[in-house]
């Protein structure tokens, strides 16, 4: 038995709470005779983060993150549309970080023929995902979804038009004209959206927007809600707090998918996490080497590493008001969760001691040239921010 | 005397952000080129032992030619190097091969590049002043110093004059840098072209939009023509050459809209009977084509004069 005590909880309660085994044994109450007592100095003790949508296992910067576990995009080499592969993933980050693959919508993420969900789900596939693209196709993306139902699996999708998006690597406005870069309107979301959620109304399939960015996206994603539709979506904190402005001087780093957008847009995102329309907050975490970014910004490959600063971002919500700290490990560890029909996520008697133990308050600076991650693209290189992991729990075993 | 603070800039990368003050100078510059190259002994030694490199990663002919005559004429060792767009195109090469221009110590490099923002990333790197002769969409300063140094010497001033930029907006580079170039100097520029090809926004660069290109010609001080890339025809930007030639080529029926004395200009090569009739683009009285090319040299000589001033140790700009 361990018990944590002299910590602060994020509904801002404060109480004991005690571990047995690998599960939460307790919340409040005197700490047991013999358990060994773990001292939190004052700080935050909150579930693991469980980042939903991430394209590398990467150890280090998920550690650094806080990041208990991590769903991994089937945009791998090669792509998970196996049954095979996704039983090697789902190992790939044991015994220190659960590695939850998602099942490829279509064989090689081609968008043309249904891969083997139910083979998938069996090998460990929490859900399916288009991947980094659309499913063009809408007879094939209905097929998808309607297969996907059937087996109880959240389709996770990409919802960017790409008939609209061609080989645009910008939102189409004034900072992508002055730069010369290709550029398609951001509503190409909107139409990605919609039209994905009128499959889901057919299909029954729940969906799951992985990234929403637009205002016209989060009024379809609210407006579906209401409806009841089985419907959520999430963000980066990338598209919280930058717009398009940070790709002035073809900051590669800032080049993302779907692409920043406006500021406009930008504010919307802010609001649809206030309203709740977003459910999910995750890194998207694509570490990428000079090799795909040190290029000419159209050229350069999409991404950013975001494991490592998702958490002290995501803190800057709190601090602005945004949301309560119980509401961010709501969007950032037990929606995600469920949305994978995981147990992690909460902290509650019973759920797995998946704990990190958090100083809110601790400041550094994001250092692309000092990052864990594999490699150190991020857009927030030099930032000041605030925000830190002490300790990291799995299943009750401290990891170092 | 000129020093440093009339161009305090180590590369010359596009129009955005030069003041309109460094555009004037630049063109004050380019002005005793002009009187050099029209004399029967066209050198000035300068750039004597300076290594001057063309690294031109996308084709071009006159844009070249015309770099090289600038550097030789002022005494420079000018090296032409044609990167293949094959081998060059995946980006750690790109820099390796900035890094292993830097490595010969050239003293200026002249860089063309199909993607937009790739002279930024090479000038990054290297310890010599860059001048970006075309990257992608984005800018190609010279073209605009050129244009603006014709429209100067043609009609006397560039401001309160109307320009109407003709064309394939979204695709040029020329339009970008030529709408900088022209709105700093006070100009009144309007786009016209078909919707297709106007780019989302570029009303917040300061200029009017316009379809109909008879309304974009009302009225016109300078109009200036860009090149239809015949591969947007394949990209179902414009249904036909027959069709765009109908709407937005410009005829002599068509410039009559256009003030009395209007200026017709075009960066060249041109498609005759697409963009541009023959009859217009061969008026003297009409076009300043042939002596856009004459100004390209005088400004380009004029900005490797100038970029190099401080590496020349040249009093005020050491």
């Amino acid at each position: 038995m361990k018990a944590f005590t002299n910590v602060h909880l994020p509904d801002g309660g404060s109480a004991n709470v005690m571990i047995g085994g690998e599960r939460i044994a307790a919340i409040g109450g005197d700490i047991p005779a013999g358990a060994e007592t773990i001292d939190g100095q004052g700080k935050l003790l909150a579930p693991g983060i469980v980042d939903l949508g991430v394209f590398r296992v990467d150890g280090p910067a998920f550690r650094f993150g806080g990041i208990v576990r991590a769903a991994l995009m089937p945009d791998q080499s090669p792509p998970l549309d196996d049954p095979g592969l996704i039983q090697r993933a789902a190992y790939s980050g044991k015994p220190d970080i659960w590695v939850h693959p998602l099942a490829a919508a279509t064989r090689g993420l081609k968008g043309e023929e249904l891969a083997e969900f139910g083979l998938m789900q069996a090998a460990g596939a929490k859900a399916v995902a288009t991947g980094r693209r659309w499913i063009a196709d809408s007879g094939v993306m209905l097929r998808v979804m309607r297969y996907a139902a059937a087996f109880d699996l959240t389709v996770v999708s990409h919802a960017e038009d790409s008939g609209l998006t061609g080989s645009a690597v910008a939102t189409a406005g004034e900072t992508a004209t002055r730069l010369g870069l290709p550029a398609a309107p951001a509503e190409a979301e909107a139409m990605a959206i919609a039209r994905d959620l009128a499959l889901a109304e057919i299909s029954g399939a729940r969906l799951h927007v992985r990234q929403v960015t637009t205002a016209a996206g989060f009024d379809l994603i609210r407006a579906a809600k209401v409806r009841g539709l089985p419907v959520t979506c999430g963000i980066t904190p990338a598209h919280l707090l930058l717009s398009d402005l940070a790709v002035s001087d073809f900051r590669t780093f800032a080049h993302l998918s779907p692409p920043l957008r406006s500021e406009a847009d930008r504010h919307a995102a802010l609001e649809a996490v206030r309203d709740g329309t977003i459910d999910v907050i995750a890194s998207g975490h694509d570490p990428r080497g000079p090799e795909d970014k040190r290029l000419p910004f159209a050229d350069s490959a999409a991404g950013a590493a975001g494991a490592e600063t998702l958490l002290a971002l995501s803190l800057n919500l709190v601090r602005d008001g945004v949301i309560a700290l119980e509401r961010l490990f709501e969007l950032i560890a037990a929606n995600p969760s469920r949305l994978l029909g995981l147990e992690g996520g909460r902290l509650e008697p019973g759920a797995p001691a998946d704990l990190i133990l958090v100083d809110q308050d601790a400041p550094w600076r994001v250092d692309s040239g000092r990052m864990r991650a594999a490699a150190g693209n991020t857009p927030f290189d030099k930032l000041p921010v605030q925000g830190r992991v002490l300790r990291l729990f799995k299943d009750g075993r401290e990891i170092a | 005397m000129s020093d440093a603070r009339m161009f305090p800039h180590r590369h010359l990368l596009g129009i955005a952000g030069l003041q309109p003050h460094e555009i004037g100078f630049l063109l004050d510059e380019a002005e005793q080129w002009v009187e050099l190259n029209r004399a029967t002994s066209k050198h000035d030694d300068r750039l004597r032992g300076l290594t001057l490199i063309n690294a031109f990663f996308e084709n071009s002919t006159r844009t070249l030619l015309s770099f090289e005559i600038a550097g030789k004429r002022l005494g420079a060792d000018v090296v032409n190097m044609h990167a293949a767009q094959s081998s060059v195109k995946k980006g750690e090469t790109l820099i390796d091969t900035a890094m292993t221009l830097n490595a010969m110590r050239a003293d200026m490099l002249v860089i063309r590049h199909a993607s937009s923002g790739a002279v930024r990333l090479i000038a990054d790197k290297v310890d010599c002043p860059v001048l970006n002769a075309g990257d992608g969409r984005h800018e190609h300063p010279t073209q605009a110093l050129l244009d603006a140094l014709t429209i100067r010497r043609r009609k006397g001033r560039v401001h309160g004059l109307t320009v109407a930029i003709c064309g394939d907006v979204l695709h040029s580079r020329v339009a970008r840098s030529n709408i900088l170039c022209l709105t700093s100097l006070g100009a009144d520029v309007r786009v016209v072209g078909p919707p297709t090809l106007i780019p989302a926004g570029i009303e917040q660069l300061g200029v009017a939009t316009f379809t109909d290109f008879d309304a974009g010609l009302d009225g016109a001080d300078v109009v200036m023509m860009l090149r239809l890339q015949m591969e947007r025809m394949t990209g179902g930007f414009v249904p036909s050459l027959r069709e765009y030639h109908a709407f937005w080529g410009l005829t002599p029926e068509r410039l009559a809209r256009a003030a009395p004395d209007a200026l017709v200009m075009h960066p060249g090569p041109m498609n005759r009977g697409v963009e541009i009739a023959s009859a217009i683009a061969d008026d003297p009285d009409r076009s300043a084509i042939t002596e856009q090319v004459e100004m390209g040299v005088a400004v380009r000589m004029a900005c490797l004069d100038v970029l190099t001033r401080r590496r020349r140790g040249v009093e005020g700009w050491a």
